[in-house]
């Protein structure tokens, strides 16, 4: 019999600590998708971060490092000096990279470092059990915004893409989601459009991927994928953002 | 041939850190320290190695550990208030067991303090560096050939331990010049790094770095294997001794003030008072069986140190209290003279007469 579907050699055979309906899973199979599509697993790092993905260094096939919270982008800017000759990717949340990361990530990006970040965008915080981030869009309800998140208290969300985008040294930025089947082959594509930047020594690539978070969201799987798609991609509009061979 | 060039202290850590096959530097400037990373800045390109200027101490520190990570020979070097900040990333290091080198060329505090020399870092050296149950080995150095020398044993150590190591100067010796033999530079260790991100290249498990352990037996367990490691490290506890066979009064001192100390204890013996000087090159692990038999011999001991007193405490903790203990210390970027010194030596030898 012909196998049509498998695991991806780059993700391990272990069982995931994530929530049922949460998304990482299916961003975990689209790195390792391209990993083994590009044959880059033996020569890749991955970078893990604080957070839901924390784990991450279990899971993928690869040399992986495991970074203080934010830190990531710092760790991979070291991994990448030592050895420019290995591909390196972090995968981070958004309380990781865009609260107290923000620093690294937009050095690094300003550097034009040539490593791949994955962002992986809920709108909330997930680990701690569903606080307040910087990317809670206005009038969301999390356990620190328990009214809704007000601008005028509370301020306005990051928006990554947009602002990396304005950054020099960023060869590649775009925002996808994997809400739907539709979504997920384009977010597909932009990873591995990333990675081959990277292989190509562009400079610094970012995807933001808009993902759910189903159990500090409230909301059942199918329900959060709804949200998502009716609330989160308005306010973070999908596309690219930043790309050196179009613009 | 010994081939002399004149350096500042701050030059010699760098130029020692290259011949020790140091060839990735990441640094954020502040003073009194600055030269370090200024020289790298000028050699590293020129010698395929990477200088870059983080964007803070923090960002720094990390890619030290990212370096690390991947096999290679990584240092940082600061001054107080950016080791502060760097303390986050070395208590992960300690914690994925990274070796590395940073550098505190230390200016008074707390907070932003001042820019003269100063000692008062010492308990975040020698005691927490970060949150946690860890170590890093100190070195203290007292000469900008010593800077050179120790910074070179540094890497060494760090590979061999997979430690951090400090280099633990102030600022008066990082911009003191003073000639230095360049020619001790060693190659890079042959120490097998078969645990770094380098990519398993198909041919091997994955390796992960990484210091989170949920499990509490655990972590308790790899605390436990590490404290075993620096039981071990005690072993390179050592001193630099001065007049010490038929001292009564010992000075204790590390640093400049060692220095400061060896002109009094020679005006001291000059007036009849046998003064001698301990001085330990490592601060941590604290040469605390040197002490303890200096002890058998000494009345009295004396403890100069550019700090409200903070090595003091280590020298009671190492003879029992079994003798008295003096502080002379000067503190906010000031620097003893030998005459305070020696008024303390004095004082000491006095109240032991009465």
């Amino acid at each position: 019999m012909e196998i049509v579907f498998q695991r991806p050699k780059a993700l391990s055979d272990v069982s995931s600590h994530y929530c049922p309906g949460c998304t990482h899973g299916i961003i975990h199979r689209l790195v390792a998708e391209v990993l083994d599509e590009l044959d880059l697993t033996g020569k890749t790092v991955g970078v893990a971060p604080v957070g839901c993905a924390v784990l991450a260094y279990n899971y993928f096939e690869c040399d992986m490092a495991q970074a203080a919270h934010g830190r990531a982008p710092a760790v991979a800017t070291g991994l990448k000096r030592a050895n420019p000759a290995n591909i390196v990717f972090t995968y981070q949340g958004d309380g990781d990279l865009a609260a107290i990361g923000t620093a690294e990530t937009i050095h690094a990006a300003a550097r034009g470092e040539n490593i791949t970040i994955i962002f992986v965008n809920n709108a909330i915080y997930g680990m701690t059990g569903g606080q307040m981030a910087p990317t809670t869009i206005p009038g969301q309800i999390t356990q620190t915004s328990p009214y809704g998140r007000d601008p005028k208290y509370a301020g306005f969300p990051l928006k990554i893409c947009e602002t990396l985008s304005t950054v020099d040294g960023t060869a590649y930025a775009e925002r996808v989601s994997v809400d739907s089947v539709k979504n997920v082959i384009n977010a597909k594509k932009a990873i591995k459009k990333a990675f081959e930047y990277q292989v190509a020594g562009k400079g610094f690539t970012i995807v933001e991927v808009l993902s759910t978070c189903s159990t500090n969201w409230g909301l059942e799987p199918v329900e959060a994928l709804t949200w998502l798609r009716e609330n989160l991609i308005p306010y973070y509009p999908l596309g690219v953002y930043k790309d050196k061979e179009v613009f | 041939m010994a081939e002399k060039v004149l350096m500042k202290g701050n030059e010699a850590i760098a130029e020692a850190a290259i011949m020790a096959g140091c060839r990735h530097f990441f640094g954020y400037p502040i003073t009194p320290q600055t030269e370090v990373a200024a020289y790298m800045a000028k050699r590293m390109p020129k010698i395929g190695g990477t200088y870059l200027q983080a964007e803070s101490e923090i960002a720094a520190i990390n890619m030290v550990y990212g370096a690390s990570s991947a096999g290679v020979r990584a240092m940082t070097s600061s001054s107080s208030p950016g080791i502060s900040l760097k303390s986050e990333g070395l208590s992960y290091m300690a914690g994925s067991d990274l070796p590395a080198v940073l550098v505190n060329i230390q200016r008074g505090g707390p907070g932003l303090g001042g820019i003269r020399p100063s000692q008062s870092d010492y308990f975040q050296a020698t005691r927490s560096s970060g949150h946690g149950d860890f170590h890093m080995i100190v070195l203290a150095p007292n000469t900008v050939q010593e800077m050179f020398d120790l910074t070179v044993e540094a890497f060494e150590l760090a590979d061999r331990y997979r430690m951090t190591t400090m280099i633990l100067g102030d600022g008066m010796l990082g911009q003191v010049m003073e000639p230095v033999d360049i020619s001790r530079g060693e190659a890079a260790s042959t120490v097998t790094k078969d645990w770094a991100l380098t990519g398993t290249k198909g041919q091997r498990k994955r390796n992960i770095i990484n210091s989170l352990y949920l499990e509490a037996e655990e972590l308790e367990m790899l605390n436990l294997k590490r404290f075993e490691k620096y039981a071990d490290v005690e072993k390179i506890a050592r001193t630099d001794n001065y007049l010490t066979e038929d001292a009564e009064v010992i000075i204790v001192a590390y640093g400049i003030c060692a220095r400061i100390a060896r002109n009094a204890i020679n005006e001291a013996r000059q007036r009849g008072i046998k003064a001698g000087l301990i001085r330990p090159v490592t601060l941590w692990p604290f040469p605390k069986n040197q002490l303890k038999a200096a002890a058998e011999k000494a009345k009295a001991f004396v403890v100069v140190e550019m700090s409200m007193g903070q090595m003091i405490q280590d020298v009671e903790l190492s003879i029992r209290c079994s003798r008295p203990v003096h502080l002379c210390s000067r503190t906010g970027g000031m620097v003893p003279t030998p005459e305070s010194v020696l008024e303390a030596i004095e004082n000491a030898a006095q109240a032991e007469r009465s």
